[in-house]
């Protein structure tokens, strides 16, 4: 399994380095940097050279790296690159390379503790955090029996809770957080578009509460067992937290579980049908001659009116000899970004049923020889709160807890897009004038 | 440690051994709250990170190990885990503290304590830990015997000979049965382990899950029973744990005999593996990868969903050529017009490799699917009327490819094809634009001007062209032997390629076409121009030995360079489907055993944990296999791929080709609908992304 771990800057200076078997030497660290760190052209997270292996995920210019000398379960090593920086910002807040620097020694007793001679461990944040703190602790301070209690829950079945949460006010927060994936044609044909969805939830629970949830009444889980009729809801899959009970989900489809104290994703599900495209988008884009392009491009909201989409942010592609950008909209503002080559037009608020249309015209420098101009698409991000672009909806949470104690829930829902939801176009050639 | 956002960055900051001793002896008096030790200790341990050598400091770090802050005590272990074994003279210095915290009332200083004796494999210090190991494997906590699992498989890297005499394995299978969960899960991945290293123990535990497992496969309704089991986890969060319960299922559909379960299985596998598409690019890029493998052995999955697979514009471009191979192997006539139309996009975009790449596909999907030929031809025209140097090169390529697939049907294009003449400048288009010449110099009116200018630079051109240009010579002078140019280039090509070029191949065949034209040129035209063999490309798909040989390893590294591990990772072991009786009969007639080599001089053999084993049905196992089977219920998806290596290493066999089995595979597209599977042949064993392993050694780059 995993035989080393690394942490490394932009410049390849290593921020943390640990082995976990003695297959590897440090000097490893000076493969990987001059293999990636140095390469402008890395076209693969993983490399293999000879036996040993570099996987890497990047995060704000941050390489994040697992090296093994085995044919190691890939999925596995990246879970847990991504498992580490989660568990890193739930202990600093954000991964860079100043939190990095700011807290080696503790994550140096991080990945001491999640990682054992290559093999994951208990990576759960909140039972983490029992037992490796950011407060110092005298060894012989810890009462045998309160680390008992830790190791159990490290350990134990339910290793994502502790036994002994107490609120005085017992609340759950559930919010369905949906990302539309489009990709359009330029004719307006959608090629696809489909639904990541994230169910998280903030479990402020005394006790060891036992939660039912419920979904829409027609509600389709698995494609192939169709029958509940046109209108319903279709999920094409879905992925619970470990706290759920698959087999239970899969003899009855009930979502039961224990969940951990705080903050986690309990569903994620995938959504391929009957989708509701927040926003339409309607691009005309004219190359005039060689030295403008012109372009139209609408955005019709579509959903109810007393909804409204927020941040909307459209990037429309610029040819790369582009000097200026005249930009006329009726809302929001519109900017030439000749680094990105893009016109970013920003939208503060956009009621539902609402239609704006963004005009502008390009000018081109004429140049020598013609670039090629790729043409990517016009991308659109926004946000639109108490909207689920797949119809799902939170019919109940029931919570049961020994105690009997009364509970207070809530359900928020946002549908949004950042980089996924893209128009293709096409620019029509005209002569000039 | 400094509380939340710490502020350890100025400790960054490289030093000298020399004044980090005397800080450390300064601390070592007036140090109440032990601050200025946890300073130094720091600053060390910053310096250990930026590749300082520290281990002179050695005997003056060991000296902190007296102070009670547990911050301070795991500090001086990363120091000694780091340089412990470069110090081993001196080890003996922190024995009787290891010792000491080996016994203590908190299991967590009880685990920290062996955990980390284990990471220095030294004779003293493995001398000390045999003993302390015996008695934590057996800890009343759990989290010190999860520790302690782990730990023999240090110790059997380290010593196997001494792990096995002192008894650790039998310890550690026993904890098998442990009822924690974690535990169970740290022994199964320990001892999948030891079983995987060449020279491990073989495993012949006729009671443990492994043989309960293997043994349970007896009869088919078996591995039904467990795929039934294993289906649900293909809802877990984890993307390693639905790849391996995908593994799972793919290995246990070859001892299956109900269709409408494995049927039902294959529908069950396609979401989460589509599901897997919008995690991180990284775990997006292995699931593509193996994707493009279970296609290919099991066509019902994902059959219909060509569509999630059309690249996104900001895809990282790793992603981007695994999805192109897929979209190539899973188009059809019904969706043959969307993905050349995804095809052409993508011919526009940046990235050189890419549109290389997107081109060929088009050349591919018209040889693939009849009915898209057309389509897929004009597209290819429009592209080489773009005049993009490596656009037009690469559709010369698949064109020459096109033309052998179709015969008779689109030569009408030759000509669009020689006004690009100049923009070849690769070997391998070259080569292909002189074959199209060479085969079609009846219809080319200038042929003999074109290959007279051609050969022009004969003598500096690479072989692959010098060897298309001396063939299509001879063929031209066999379409025109009247002609007086081209009985002058046949000569020239002849003359030089006998006299003046060093390759053999070049020259033998040089002499080999002027014997026949000299001897009798008619029936040399007959041989030369002889009808040529449709392209059969059955081999477009692996074989299916090598297929499921390869999904022994979903998920894994061998998965995605799709070569089995023992390939290219120094001791790796190979895996094979294990015979028994309800292996499918096709597959069992062409068993080839896994050789295993360097195997000890004794196997060891191993009895059951438990009471010595009365009969099949052992209350112990039974449990299990029916509840307590590690695999699904793991968080870390090591516990659940470990046990399925058990299941597959060892005393096993491979499957190969031509079983054909009952498989919903054969039947598709094997035989009528795609005659071209076998496109290994004409494309040089062409793939849209084939990512290998380098087989540079690592010290020459250092």
């Amino acid at each position: 399994m995993i035989s080393g771990f690394f942490i490394f800057n932009q410049k390849g200076e290593v921020l943390i380095s640990r082995l976990y078997r003695t297959d590897l030497k440090r000097s490893i660290a000076d493969v990987f940097r001059i293999q990636v760190v140095s390469n402008s052209d890395v076209r693969s997270p993983i490399i293999t050279l000879g036996s040993t292996s570099f996987f890497h995920v990047r995060i704000n210019n941050l390489y994040i790296v697992a090296v093994t000398k085995c044919n190691a379960n890939a999925a596995l090593v990246f879970e847990f690159c991504y498992r580490f920086i989660s568990i890193a910002k739930s202990y600093f807040g954000k991964v860079d390379e100043e939190a990095v620097k700011n807290n080696f020694v503790l994550i140096y007793e991080l990945i001491d503790e999640i990682i054992d001679f290559g093999y994951p461990q208990n990576s759960e944040a909140d039972t983490l955090k029992t037992y490796i703190t950011t407060e110092s602790v005298v060894s012989t301070s810890i009462a045998a029996e309160e680390s008992s209690k830790i190791t159990t829950q490290a350990t134990g079945s339910t290793s994502w809770r502790r036994g002994d949460v107490k609120y005085k006010k017992n609340e759950a927060f559930v919010d369905v957080v949906e990302t539309v994936n489009l990709s359009m044609s330029a004719k307006g044909t959608i090629l696809r578009a489909d639904v990541d969805g994230h169910i998280l939830m903030r479990a402020y629970l005394s006790g060891t509460p036992e939660c039912k949830f419920g979904l829409n009444d027609k509600l389709v889980i698995d494609k192939n067992e169709r029958g509940a009729g046109g209108d319903a809801v279709e999920l094409d899959d879905c992925r619970f937290h470990q706290c759920v009970r698959l087999d239970e989900f899969d003899s009855t489809r009930t979502i039961s579980f224990i969940p951990p104290d705080g903050e986690f994703e309990l569903m994620r599900y995938r959504s391929t049908s009957n989708i509701k495209l927040p926003l339409r988008i309607i691009p005309t884009v004219n190359e005039i001659g060689t030295t403008q392009v012109t372009y139209v491009i609408t955005v019709k909201t579509n959903f109810n009116n007393k909804l409204s989409a927020t941040n909307v942010i459209v990037r429309i592609p610029t040819p790369l000899n582009t000097t200026s950008v005249d930009c006329k909209v009726p809302l929001g503002k519109a900017k030439y970004v000749p680094a990105e080559n893009v016109v970013v037009w920003k939208i503060p608020r956009i009621q539902g049923g609402q239609e704006v249309t963004f005009s502008g015209t390009a000018k081109l420098t004429s140049t020598t020889h013609r670039q090629v101009w790729a043409r990517p698409p016009i991308d659109v991000d926004f946000q639109v709160l108490m909207f689920t672009a797949s119809g799902l909806i939170v019919r109940f949470l029931k919570v049961f807890e020994k105690s009997n104690y009364h509970s207070v829930k809530w359900v928020r829902y946002l549908t949004k897009a950042s980089g996924t939801y893209q128009v293709r176009i096409t620019v029509s050639e005209k002569i000039a004038p | 440690m400094s509380g939340q956002g710490g502020q350890d960055a100025k400790f960054f900051q490289r030093g000298k051994i020399q004044e980090f001793r005397a800080e450390l002896e300064a601390a070592e008096s007036k140090d109440k709250k032990y601050t200025k030790r946890k300073t130094v200790l720091k600053k060390i341990v910053a310096n250990i990170t930026m590749g300082n050598d520290m281990s002179p400091l050695f005997t003056d770090v060991v000296q902190c190990l007296g102070t009670p802050l547990l911050e301070i005590k795991k500090m001086v272990y990363l120091f000694l885990v780091c340089y412990g074994r470069q110090k081993a003279d001196q080890l003996h210095l922190v024995i009787p503290s290891f010792l000491q915290d080996c016994n203590d009332r908190n299991p967590l200083v009880r685990a920290l304590a062996i955990r980390t004796m284990s990471y220095i494999p030294t004779p003293v210090v493995i001398e000390a830990l045999t003993e302390q190991l015996r008695h934590c494997l057996k800890d009343r906590d759990p989290y010190v015997r999860k520790t302690a699992a782990i730990c023999v498989a240090k110790l059997y890297a380290a010593d196997p000979r001494k792990a096995e005499k002192g008894g650790f394995v039998e310890m550690l299978r026993d904890l098998l049965l442990d009822s924690n969960a974690t535990v169970v899960a740290n022994a199964v991945a320990a001892l999948s382990e030891i079983g995987d290293r060449q020279d491990g123990v073989i495993f012949k535990l006729n009671l443990t899950v492994a043989n309960k497992l293997l043994t349970a496969l007896e009869r088919h309704s078996d591995a039904e029973m467990i795929a039934e089991r294993v289906v649900a986890q293909l809802n877990h969060a984890n993307s390693a744990v639905v790849l391996t319960a995908i593994k799972i299922l793919l290995y246990l559909m070859n001892y299956m005999e109900n269709r409408r379960l494995m049927e039902y299985i294959c529908k069950k596998m396609g979401p989460p593996l589509v599901t897997l598409l919008s995690s991180g690019p990284e775990v997006q890029y292995v699931a593509l990868r193996n994707i493009l493998l279970i296609i290919q052995r099991r066509p019902a999955v994902l059959k219909n969903d060509v569509k999630v697979f059309f690249c996104k514009y900001n895809d990282p471009i790793y992603v981007k050529l695994a999805k192109l191979e897929i979209m190539y192997r899973l188009a059809r006539e019904e969706n043959a017009r969307e993905v050349l139309a995804e095809l052409q996009e993508y011919a526009s975009e940046v990235d050189v490799d890419f549109v290389r790449k997107a081109v060929r596909s088009i050349g591919r999907l018209a040889i693939k699917v009849q009915p898209a030929a057309d389509a897929c031809i004009q597209a290819l025209l429009d592209l080489i009327e773009t005049k993009v140097s490596y656009v037009v090169q690469e559709a010369v390529i698949v064109i020459k490819d096109v033309f052998r697939r179709y015969p008779g049907k689109y030569e009408g294009i030759i000509p669009k094809l020689c006004e690009h003449l100049d923009l070849l400048d690769e070997p391998e288009s070259k080569a292909a634009m002189v074959w199209i010449i060479g085969q079609f110099a009846n219809r080319i009116d200038n042929a003999d001007e074109l290959m007279d200018d051609l050969t022009y630079t004969f003598l500096e051109e690479p072989n692959e062209v010098q060897l298309a240009l001396l063939t299509a010579a001879v063929k031209l002078f066999i379409y025109k032997p009247h002609s007086d140019t081209t009985k002058a280039l046949v000569h020239k090509v002849l003359k030089w390629t006998t006299e003046e070029v060093d390759n053999p191949d070049l020259r033998d065949r040089g002499f080999m076409y002027w014997r026949m034209l000299a001897i009798n040129p008619t029936v040399a035209g007959e041989i030369v121009l002889a009808e040529k063999p449709p392209i059969t490309t059955d081999a477009d798909r692996m074989d299916r030995g090598a297929l499921d040989q390869l999904l022994l390893h979903t998920g894994t590294l061998g998965s995605i360079y799709h070569k089995n591990p023992e390939t290219f990772i120094r001791g790796a072991t190979g895996k094979a489907l294990t015979d028994s009786p309800a292996l499918n009969p096709l597959s069992r007639q062409v068993l080839v055993p896994v050789a295993r080599t360097n195997l000890p001089p004794t196997t060891i053999k191993i009895p059951g944990p438990g009471p010595p084993e009365p009969t099949k049905s052992d209350p112990t196992s039974q449990h299990l296999v029916d509840t307590d089977f590690p695999v699904p219920s793991g968080q870390n998806g090591a516990a659940s791929s470990a046990a399925v290596d058990l299941m597959t290493t060892g005393s096993s066999s491979r499957s190969s080709p031509e079983d054909g089995d009952e498989d919903d595979d054969a039947v598709p597209q094997a035989s009528a609908s795609d005659p071209y599977a076998a496109l290994d042949s004409a494309f040089g064993g062409y793939l849209a992304d084939e990512p290998r392993p380098q087989n540079r050694d690592l010290l020459d780059m250092i």
